[in-house]
């Protein structure tokens, strides 16, 4: 499965090398398209390869650090 | 004549250019593809003459929407009245107002039957057979409604706690309804996720450049209908934003092929204060959208990350326009000022345009000596629950002229 996402770091998180760890910790390949990182901001357009499981696991863990994750479309719901 | 003059889809931020396909980001930057065109091809031979011998609908336009030949879903949409609104005028004390009236659009009164007809002409193109939407109302009723009409299969996700009213305003129509429990996000990521998966037309995903270039057809239409005019001053409704960007590129193209001559049209964006990412960004002066969590009752704008956000900014920015925003009380206070000026029942993202109207006329931002132009993409009757309280009751007598003349003293009727 691959999955493009985009990620906002905060000022709590983005010194942190959370895209590392992830690497490490997660069966999944990291392929980072597009970023955008500022002092207290980051937006990272990211592909993320691997197992839907392994996948899933690093998203829930992305947010449980304080990441926001996204689809690369953005809000999909409309009225 | 109806050769597509389609050239490419071409993304908005590196330029990128992909063939015809059922794709909608960029490959190497993930920026949002666009629809390209050459329009040298249509030079002398696109002339208005042409455009009025056709049938009033939407499709009057055709070699301008990306689908090759005759449209297969939605032959009939478009083509709704642009309104002198005199009564409005006088109420607001402007010289020149104008409804373009979508809320009247075939068949599923919202200009959502634009979007829709082109994504699924192309869709059926494509060789898709099902198609499917993400949506809490307009977009779930006109994909249902046009896709049931051209035999097509469908899905429309929504939240699992949907009001029971916008389930059957979809339900109607045989499609099948997907409701999803989860965090609004989450549900964002998984639509995402199925239109990447299950090889669906999802019409705001992987067919999302060619849905897009159908609300090109509403400024069209207003051009012609102001009498081969571009528009002064345009108030848009704006949910992904995609719509204000969209009537700026109709301007511009039919500029382009001297079909009306550059007006120096403003462009103007509405949200309600509830749900404001656009305007608050192009207020603030920057190009930053910060998402927000949604609180409004036009639920139909309520797009708290908007993906045209920083393409609507530029948009009203660029052509020195404005944006702004107004409460869910200033929403309703322009839906019965509509319904009563000018006999338009609206819903509540119609009282948002309006509002907003008001605010930039009180503001100066609209010149009130300048012809305006105002949006109104959605029917009242979808809304109902917004406006329940806040009309009159009526006022019951027993069945008897007595009763009556009584009630008529009273009003001071005189016969």
């Amino acid at each position: 499965m691959r999955l493009r996402l985009y990620l906002t770091f905060n000022i709590g998180n983005i010194t942190k090398p959370l895209i590392w760890q992830l690497g490490r910790d997660f069966s999944v390949i990291t392929n980072i398209r597009t970023a955008e990182v500022k002092e207290s901001t980051g937006l990272v357009g990211i592909e993320l390869d691997g197992a839907e499981e392994q996948i899933d696991a690093a998203i829930v863990w992305l947010k449980s650090e304080g990441v926001q994750v996204e689809p690369i479309e953005q809000d999909v719901i409309e009225g | 004549m109806s050769t597509s003059i389609v050239r490419a889809l071409k993304c908005r931020e590196c330029g990128h250019e992909y063939e015809i396909q059922p794709v909608h980001v960029c490959e190497f930057c993930f920026g949002p593809l666009e629809v390209a065109y050459d329009y040298d091809k249509l030079q002398g031979k696109f002339t208005r003459e042409l455009i009025e011998s056709r049938p009033q609908t939407m499709w009057r336009y055709k070699e301008l929407l990306p689908i090759d030949g005759d449209p297969t879903v939605g032959a009939q949409n478009g083509f709704t009245p642009l309104v002198r609104a005199r009564n409005l005028e006088k109420a607001l004390g402007v010289s020149e107002l104008y409804i373009k009236n979508d809320s009247v659009c075939y068949p599923t009164l919202s200009f959502k039957d634009r979007v829709v007809s082109v994504a699924l002409s192309k869709a059926v193109e494509f060789g898709f057979t099902t198609v499917a939407c993400a949506s809490t109302g307009n977009l779930a009723g006109s994909v249902a409604a046009n896709a049931a009409a051209a035999g097509l299969k469908s899905y429309v996700f929504i939240p699992h706690d949907l009001e029971q009213g916008k389930v059957l305003g979809a339900g109607i129509f045989g499609t099948t309804i997907i409701g999803i429990d989860g965090a609004y996000d989450d549900v964002n990521r998984l639509c995402s996720e199925v239109a990447g998966k299950y090889g669906w037309a999802f019409v705001n995903v992987n067919v999302r450049p060619f849905y897009a270039e159908g609300s090109k057809s509403l400024g069209y239409e207003v051009m012609e209908q102001l009498g081969w005019k571009a528009p002064k001053q345009v108030v848009v409704p704006m949910a992904s934003g995609s719509l204000c960007t969209k009537i700026h590129k109709s301007i511009k193209e039919f500029i382009q092929l001297g079909l009306v001559k550059d007006n120096g049209t403003r462009m103007y964006g509405a949200q309600a204060t509830g749900c404001s990412p656009i305007s608050r960004s192009v207020k603030e002066q920057t190009d930053l959208i910060h998402p927000v969590k949604a609180s409004t009752i036009a639920k139909s704008l309520a797009i708290g990350n908007p993906a045209d956000g920083f393409y609507a900014n530029r948009v009203i920015r660029d052509t020195g326009g404005w944006a702004e925003d107004v409460s869910d009380t200033e929403i309703i206070d322009a839906m019965k000022l509509l319904a009563e000026s000018e006999g338009i029942f609206t819903e509540t993202a119609g009282g948002v345009t309006l509002g907003v109207t008001k605010k930039l006329l009180k503001q100066g931002k609209l010149n009130r000596d300048e012809p305006i132009v105002v949006c109104i993409t959605g029917n009242g009757l979808k809304t109902q629950e917004a406006i329940m309280n806040e009309i009159d009751k009526p006022r019951v007598i027993p069945a008897s002229l007595k009763a009556f003349d009584e009630l008529a003293h009273a009003a001071g009727i005189e016969i």
